[in-house]
């Protein structure tokens, strides 16, 4: 009796371990024959138009599955220095691909800069300050100032180079919290655990809790662009060319251009 | 630029007031759940144990909803002008919640080990419930209770993940050593990195260490009498 309640047992475990392992290594080899898995390390302001961007592009080739591992583009870089498999790496900062090119990771000859950003001040929609200026940020009731980690956020590098140049840092510092990505930045502000934050154009424009207080001079920082580049160790290269060839057309710059992203020449 | 020790004062700061609170919270609750009988037993000290199980980011969450701005807790603070998260108290907070369940469990565990006898002599010869905890309970628990300490402090020490969602990164006021190895490394500056790991690495392994050798040299007061 007892050892034929171990067959069961046995038994009702086998049928799932078969289906893990045997049947389904027969199913994902079949697939394998015609599809690509291409893996896109993009810097996490893209998440919402690259997500929309997949839904186009899987009709157009239902072939090609798009995996996003989204970051700072800071740390993205990071993991493509240490090996992360990564076909394409699409950064919010000029900085983190000169790393990559001059670290000779990158497929010569396919980076391009793809968009443009705006960097502005937000402050909590609920909060009973109006700041209109960054200079604004000095007063006592503001008491805390979140940016990116200028180290690994573009983001929080661009806001670095604009509170400098409005000699503003060194007497704000002690306000600063740095957050690990600029969708981190946005969502202090929108709990309103910071008085105000800064983000870029098109993360205020997607969140209904913050309120616009001001938009950075575009002289008082680097140009934020986005460039694209195929990463040296792809294996899938030439499917990596044509998804930057799709997110340069026109179909996929009219999404872009719909979250408030800019085009660049 | 010159290398910044702020994270180090910082941690030794907090680690050293959250192992304190944990000490007494977690003597306070194991004093109260050894002889508790009552309805809900299992429920309590699994509520007390749960910072131990779940993920730092699901503790570090809940203080968030909890001391929030818009937080029921947040919200009383602010009435008399404090604001937990992003200040130093936060770091403080959060490193006391995930180190408390090891203090609370080990002491737990050694004050059930306790041979009932011993406590039911003393009770015969008069002594009150509070003489029978300071002088016959507690000093049989000593080895458990300084191990739960040790404990405590490693893993306020290494406490990262509540602590960068409640208290968050604030050089030299909120920025722990834990904090400073993660941003350093996802900055690509890994000599940092490395020092600070190299640090933190000597001070907990020196605390375990340290903890072993005191055990052995004691004359393990608990079990020798039994």
């Amino acid at each position: 009796m007892r050892r034929r309640r171990i067959f069961k047992i046995l038994g009702s475990l086998a049928i799932p371990l078969w289906l893990v392992t045997g049947h389904g290594h027969r199913v994902a080899t079949a697939q394998q024959t015609q599809s690509v898995n291409l893996t896109v390390s993009a810097a996490i302001s893209l998440t919402n138009a690259l997500r929309d961007l997949q839904a186009l592009y899987q009709r157009s080739r239902p072939n090609v599955t798009l995996t996003y591992n989204f970051g700072a583009s800071g740390a993205l870089q990071q993991q493509i220095e240490q090996g992360a498999p990564a076909d394409l790496f699409f950064s919010a900062g000029e900085r983190q691909m000169d790393a990559l090119e001059s670290a000779n990771l990158l497929l010569p000859g396919t980076r391009r800069n793809l968009l443009g950003n705006r960097l502005v001040l937000v402050t909590p929609r609920t909060s009973s300050l109006t700041l209109t200026r960054f200079q604004d940020l000095s007063r006592p009731q503001v008491r805390r100032i979140a940016i990116g980690e200028p180290r690994s956020v573009p983001a929080g590098q661009y806001a670095q180079e604009v509170l400098t140049n409005l000699r503003l840092l060194e007497s704000l510092r002690p306000k600063l919290v740095f957050a690990q990505n600029v969708r981190q930045v946005l969502s202090y502000v929108e709990t309103g655990n910071v008085d105000a934050g800064m983000v870029y154009a098109t993360d205020a424009r997607e969140s209904e809790r913050v309120r616009l207080a001001a938009t950075a001079p575009a002289n008082s920082h680097s140009p934020i662009v986005y460039p694209i580049a195929v990463v040296r160790r792809s294996q899938n290269a030439a499917a990596a060319r044509e998804f930057v060839a799709f997110l340069a057309s026109a179909p996929a710059r009219a999404v872009f251009q719909r979250y408030g992203f800019s085009r660049v020449n | 630029m010159p290398f910044d020790l702020s994270p180090l004062w910082i941690s030794l700061k907090t680690t050293s007031v959250a192992t304190l609170l944990s000490f007494g919270l977690g003597l306070g609750a194991a004093r109260g759940m050894v002889t508790y009988r009552g309805p809900g037993r299992g429920l309590i000290d699994g509520l007390l144990t749960s910072p131990l199980v779940l993920p730092p980011t699901v503790v570090g969450f809940l203080l968030l909803l909890l001391f929030g701005i818009n937080g029921p807790l947040g919200q009383w603070l602010g009435r008399w002008g404090v604001t937990v998260v992003f200040s130093w108290w936060a770091t403080v907070i959060a490193s006391t919640v995930v180190a408390f369940p090891l203090m609370y469990r080990t002491t737990l565990g050694a004050l059930e080990q306790i041979d009932p006898q011993l406590l039911a002599a003393a009770r015969t010869l008069g002594a009150s419930e509070w003489r029978i905890f300071w002088q016959v309970m507690l000093p049989l628990a000593k080895p458990g209770i300084v191990a739960g300490t040790i404990l405590a402090f490693a893993r306020a020490l290494g406490e990262f993940g509540a602590t960068l969602m409640l208290a968050g990164n604030i050089p030299g006021q909120t920025q722990t050593m834990s904090l400073a190895i993660f941003f350093a490394a996802e900055g690509g500056d890994f000599p940092q990195a490395q020092a600070w790991v190299l640090l933190i690495l000597a001070i907990s392994l020196g605390g375990i260490v340290a903890l072993n050798y005191w055990s052995q040299r004691q004359p393990a007061a608990g079990t020798g009498r039994r």
